[in-house]
């Protein structure tokens, strides 16, 4: 029996490998979420019903082809593993389970910039979060980090990078923010847009529209542009003069919901003055770098998201509803369930609440939810 | 306190050995028997639902005491899907209405940790094991009305009655499954 690694995962997923994988978790959990690729094929039969052997579903499984043993922490799925591997069947587990999967970050290069520097993605794939790493002149900037900061903390350390600066595009209802805690282990300056961190109890340096941050000698400029419509505060900030990132407010296949504080009637207006007029005046050529993935189509081949703003005006469906009424029945009427534990976590992201980390993991349980399509 | 037939102390094992371990106890226990599964895994919730309702079992519910979850497992059996015969009913539509009655009273013949969950208020928690030799308190001049989950165990808790002596006795169907009226929790935790 091998044992598999998420890193393995997400690079068959990313080169759209075949993978078998049989997910034995309960029904109910299989359903909310699950690792998902082009080429992925699935079977989710509950452990439980696999105590007395796998003989009634013996024939649903693939047997020149190796099994992937799918459980929520990897205890059920080594257990099923044996039994398959006894049964002949070539077999593998994930380690640590979905709960591993959630928190692997892929780091993905998505450029050299101009003025010297580099720009890497880190793809969430189980959870489609997005965050950002700006390396210039030996400092490094941090943009909607997730809350495993070791991965940050490691990257810049493999670099040889020191990180100046952590900063939020806006504060996440659907996942943790480790700002703040890689700003203190750094000394790096930590920025929040000030509208959405009125009832933040720590120290931030407020990041607001025409804002300027310098990363390394060789002047990158990250300037803040304030779009609000996903929250009050929502920031995008254009990174090299070429990468727009978009945090909530715009995504590669949707765009930003305004109702996860509690106001999709006030802020559907914030949200159509920032995708239909704000970005409509920048520049066609930027680069739109989200804070989200919602579907595993919107992965380009190297397994970055990112697309051209002229493309997004083209393609993406809610760039395109001219009538305002359609518009905002689109982003107030049917909306996803919201994301689990939501109201929590903006609590812990504004340092209001500090539970421990196995409370953390259960908090972002499940997929994300961030965007209207 | 919760009442249970047996206790399976889970506590500190991961998963999949808390429902290993219940299935197991289940094995050896008699229909209609309420095991405690004492679990310190959080996914144990999720878990034991789904497999109780694949297995053909009851979910009763849980609670949480400190790091703690206390779940409660009914063992379904025979009499859950036993013949309903007892001819005189009352659908739960109506029973509020008929226990009005002064000398109305209403008996839930479930067991006791399903009782606890949830069960309509003022009714008296006699499980239909402990009957026979609680009924001798029960004074015949009452109107009973008996309610189990399903109307099954309520239909022989009914028959026992009558063979007592007792003359005017009610099956309340469909019983307490599809009982959507207010009811009381005496446990402190959750009903599922």
């Amino acid at each position: 029996m091998r044992t598999v690694q998420s890193s393995e995962v997400a690079k068959r997923v990313i080169a759209k490998e075949s993978l078998f994988i049989l997910d034995v978790r309960n029904e109910g959990a299989f359903e909310d979420w699950k690792i998902e690729g082009e080429q992925v094929r699935h079977l989710n039969v509950p452990y439980f019903d696999l105590l007395d052997g796998i003989e009634e579903i013996e024939d649903q499984l693939p047997k020149d082809e190796e099994i992937l043993v799918v459980c929520a922490k990897e205890g059920s799925s080594i257990m099923v593993a044996e039994i398959l591997e006894e049964a002949g069947f070539p077999v593998g587990y994930l380690s640590g389970g979905m709960k591993a999967w959630s928190e692997y970050l892929e780091p993905v290069k998505i450029a050299d910039l101009k003025s010297g520097g580099e720009l890497y993605q880190f793809v969430r794939l189980g959870k489609g979060c997005l965050s950002y790493m700006v390396m210039s002149g030996g400092e490094a900037a941090i943009i909607d980090a997730t809350r495993m900061t070791d991965v940050y903390l490691d990257f810049a350390a493999q670099r040889g990078v020191k990180i100046t600066n952590v900063l939020d595009t806006h504060l996440h209802a659907d996942h943790i923010s480790g700002g703040r805690q890689i700003a203190i282990a750094t000394g790096a300056t930590y920025w929040l847009p000030p509208k959405d961190a009125e009832e933040a109890v720590f120290e931030y340096a407020a990041l607001e529209g025409d804002t300027f941050i310098q990363i390394g000698d060789t002047k990158i400029d990250i300037q803040a542009l304030y779009s609000p419509g996903h929250t009050i505060g929502s920031t995008s900030f254009i990174v090299d003069d070429s990468y727009l990132m978009t945090g909530d407010i715009l995504f590669i296949d949707s765009i930003g919901r305004p109702d996860l504080a509690g106001l999709a009637e006030d802020w559907v207006g914030d949200l159509r003055e920032s995708l239909y007029s704000r970005y409509k005046k920048l520049s066609e050529d930027l680069i739109v770098l989200p804070a989200h993935f919602m579907i595993i189509d919107e992965l380009n081949e190297d397994g970055s998201v990112a697309e051209k703003l002229s493309v997004l005006y083209e393609k993406n469906h809610g760039l395109n509803i001219q009538d305002e009424k359609e518009f905002r029945e689109l982003v107030t009427d049917n909306l996803p369930p919201q994301p689990n534990a939501y109201q929590e976590i903006r609590q812990m992201n504004m340092g209001k609440i500090e539970p421990d980390e196995e409370t953390q993991r259960e908090m972002e349980i499940g997929p994300n939810r961030c965007a209207v399509r | 306190m919760i009442q249970s037939d047996k206790v399976l102390d889970a506590k500190g094992l991961a998963c999949p050995m808390p429902i290993v371990k219940t299935r197991k106890m289940m094995k050896d226990m008699e229909d209609g028997q309420v095991l405690e599964v004492q679990s310190t895994d959080s996914g144990t919730t999720a878990d034991l639902q789904a497999w109780t309702e694949s297995a053909g079992h009851q979910y009763v519910g849980n609670v949480k005491e400190a790091d703690v979850w206390r779940h409660f497992v009914r063992r379904a059996g025979q009499e859950d899907q036993s013949q309903k015969e007892y001819p005189v009913t009352v659908h739960n539509d109506q029973l509020l209405e008929q226990l009005q009655h002064p000398n109305a009273v209403l008996v839930d013949v479930r067991e006791e940790a399903e009782y606890a969950f949830a069960h309509i208020p003022g009714a008296l928690s006699i499980p239909l094991g402990q009957l026979d030799e609680r009924m001798a308190h029960l004074s015949k001049d009452n109107k009973y009305f008996v309610v189990c989950r399903t109307g099954n165990r309520s239909d022989m808790a009914c028959r026992k009655l009558v063979a007592n002596g007792f003359e005017c006795v009610t099956n309340v169907i469909p019983g307490m499954s599809e009982w959507n009226s207010e009811t009381e929790n005496t446990t402190g935790g959750m009903n599922k």
